[in-house]
């Protein structure tokens, strides 16, 4: 049997899936390794067609990966139906069964399970009191709203307490303030049940906050996986330094190298970037900095405590908490800057003269 | 309400005349014919009063009752196993994974519509005499059976395929997922819910075979009359007000039949 980290709970090897044969074949996945920890939140992120969807597929049964292994605690189930895994899904559109009741879905599990009914019945109650829907047990499905389909949809899929809950982009169909709220539910949801969860979505800003680890995929490829902060402060490629945040990329000259940081020399000024792991680049790379790690020095005829990196604001934004300046760096290029409005310090105008200082350990090299 | 697009029919100048017009086409002959049902002379076209004689002559009519018990047999036979078979091939060509065929196979199911039905009445005829002549079976009011179920299965299998085909997939895929095994899943959702496209189906075959005149002419043995046959019948004699009374009998099923489809189909949707 492969290795598989103790405590993980699915083990994803070499996973592939390819559609159709021939000229016509598409691959929604190459070879994709991931490992989902016990009682973890975890998300897969990336933009449509990245293949995320179709990895919760194979993860749920409703699709064969065409080679690799899904491992459930060390089980093989790649091949199995989804009636014989122990996993759940939220579907995008709920999937309520429109001729049962409220308590019907949530029960539908259990009774295929063949529980007794007297523990169904406690089941569903217990479920209605953990989504707060008691009073709506005996309600059809079309006759309560698009949220409370969500809870039900959610209470259906805990309800026979599965080893993983898949959630496929769950939350989109929600107006923001509804989504917010069951953001903050989710969470307390997976915290009190103890269930892995595995979330799909393409929103980067609730992959961040709701996530304990996030996988970012990009044209059925996995780029990175780590935390929130990991895969923010962190990131390996350019597409997910693009895709996560807003972010500055500069060219830059490698001029040394040590075990995590490379001094790196950006228009002159010379900085110390963080390296992705195991990565020694030479020669010519990309340096990211993110926009609130950059300040705004007046003047900028010494070009900051760096020395060097300055130029001209040439658009200034309002955001409310934050104000964005976009500057056209000397010697080309353009650099965003984001400043909190609470900092109290003196505001620049388009047309200033600025230099940047950067804060300490905030550049990071891409492996590009 | 939606907005009223430039194309919409219901501004044009003229619009309510002619759907007027088309109203009184379709339906004055059906209402004067019901109005006559109720006449108390003895002549179709001249009104002497009203009055119920027709309709206990109709009733005691032995001819009329047995035509309207052979009727109901072939009816009702003939839609069972025509919804039953449409039932089946509708899953089978909506339920599966597309296949070479599958566009020729919806062309034979539907082919019934499109051929005259005077050739599918004349073919069904010599298909049955060489059946009694090669090999001496006779089937009797079978034959009937065997014939209407044929047209039957396309009327009853295109409201249930279209049910079927606005079925949401992922709802098949929940009940898999909630460790419903095939049959499980088909029990529990897929049936229950194709059910208004099944009785809708039901419906339809039943009035398409319960009014069938042309293969029921030709396929028809001694003692096989059905009620439109025994109406045709009837008109080839001095016609009487019964006529009226067998038609609007006739119709009033025809319109139960259709109602209470359309009423279970709308209860079980909701």
């Amino acid at each position: 049997m492969p290795e598989q980290p103790s405590g993980s709970a699915i083990a994803i090897r070499q996973v592939s899936k390819v559609f159709g044969s021939g000229s016509d074949a598409v691959t929604a996945l190459a070879q994709v390794d991931i490992d989902i920890r016990a009682n973890e939140f975890f998300t897969l992120l990336g933009p449509s067609g990245c293949g995320k969807t179709t990895l919760l597929r194979l993860i749920a049964g409703f699709d064969y990966p065409t080679t690799g292994e899904i491992r459930l605690y060390g089980d093989d189930i790649a091949q199995l139906p989804p009636y014989r895994r122990p996993i759940n899904t939220v579907f995008q559109n709920y999937a309520l069964f429109p001729h049962m009741t409220v308590a019907q879905n949530i029960g539908f599990g259990l009774e295929m399970l063949g529980r007794p009914k007297a523990e169904i019945a406690a089941r569903i109650d217990e479920m209605l009191r953990l989504v707060r829907m008691e009073e709506l047990k005996n309600r059809r499905t079309s006759q309560i709203s698009g949220g409370q389909q969500q809870r039900v949809a959610l209470a259906r899929a805990l309800a026979p307490q599965p080893k993983v809950l898949l959630l496929d982009e769950p939350l989109s169909a929600l107006d923001y303030k509804l989504r917010k709220e069951m953001q903050l539910e989710l969470k307390r949801l997976q915290h009190e049940t103890g269930i892995t969860f595995i979330f799909v979505t393409h929103d980067q800003e609730e992959a961040l906050t709701m996530s304990d680890r996030i996988a970012v995929m990009s044209k059925g490829r996995v780029l990175q996986i780590g935390t929130a902060h990991d895969i923010y402060d962190k990131p390996a490629e350019r597409f997910v330094a693009n895709f996560i945040g807003e972010t500055n990329f500069l060219d830059a000259e490698v001029t040394g190298v040590d075990a995590a940081t490379a001094t790196v020399r950006v228009k002159g000024t010379t900085l110390q970037a963080g390296l992705p792991e195991g990565f020694r680049p030479a020669g010519k790379a990309t340096v990211v900095i993110r926009p609130e790690h950059a300040e705004l020095e007046a003047g900028g005829a010494d070009r900051g405590t760096l020395g060097g990196l300055g130029g001209v604001i040439t658009n200034v934004v309002f955001f409310g908490t934050d104000t964005h300046y976009y500057i056209a760096l000397d010697g080309g290029g353009d650099f965003m800057v984001r400043r909190q409005n609470s900092r109290g310090t003196a505001a620049f105008a388009s047309g200033d003269r600025v230099g940047l200082r950067i804060d300490p350990g905030a550049a990071r090299v891409l492996r590009d | 309400m939606a907005e009223r697009g430039p194309l919409d029919l219901k501004t044009q100048p003229g619009f309510g005349k002619v759907a007027l017009l088309c109203l009184f086409l379709l339906y004055a002959p059906i209402l004067i014919l019901m109005i006559f049902s109720v006449n108390s002379g003895s002549i179709i076209t001249h009104w002497e009063g009203v009055s119920l004689h027709w309709y206990g002559a109709a009733l005691a009519d032995d001819d009329f009752h047995s035509a309207a018990r052979n009727t109901m047999v072939i009816a009702i036979s003939a839609t069972v196993i025509a919804t039953l078979t449409a039932t089946l091939a509708a899953i089978g060509m909506t339920r599966v994974k597309p296949w070479r065929g599958l566009g020729a196979a919806f062309m034979v199911i539907n082919l019934p519509l499109m051929v005259p039905e005077i050739v599918t009445a004349i073919a069904t005829l010599s298909f049955f005499a060489l059946v009694a002549g090669k090999l001496g079976l006779n089937f009797g009011i079978g034959n009937l059976i065997i014939a209407h179920t044929v047209f039957c299965i396309p009327f009853a299998y295109m409201p249930i395929r279209a049910r079927l085909e606005d079925m949401d997939l992922t709802l098949e895929q929940a009940a898999a997922d909630l460790y419903a095994p095939p049959w499980q899943t088909f029990r529990r959702v897929t049936l229950p819910l194709m059910m208004p496209g099944v009785f809708s189906g039901m419906a339809l075959a039943f009035i398409v075979s319960f009014d069938d005149f042309t293969i029921t002419q030709l396929v028809a043995g001694p003692g096989q009359t059905t009620l439109p046959l025994y109406i045709w019948n009837q008109t080839r004699r001095p016609m009487t007000p019964e006529i009226n009374a067998i038609s609007t009998i006739l119709l009033l099923i025809s319109i139960i039949v259709v109602t209470a489809s359309a009423l279970i189909a709308r209860r079980r949707k909701a």
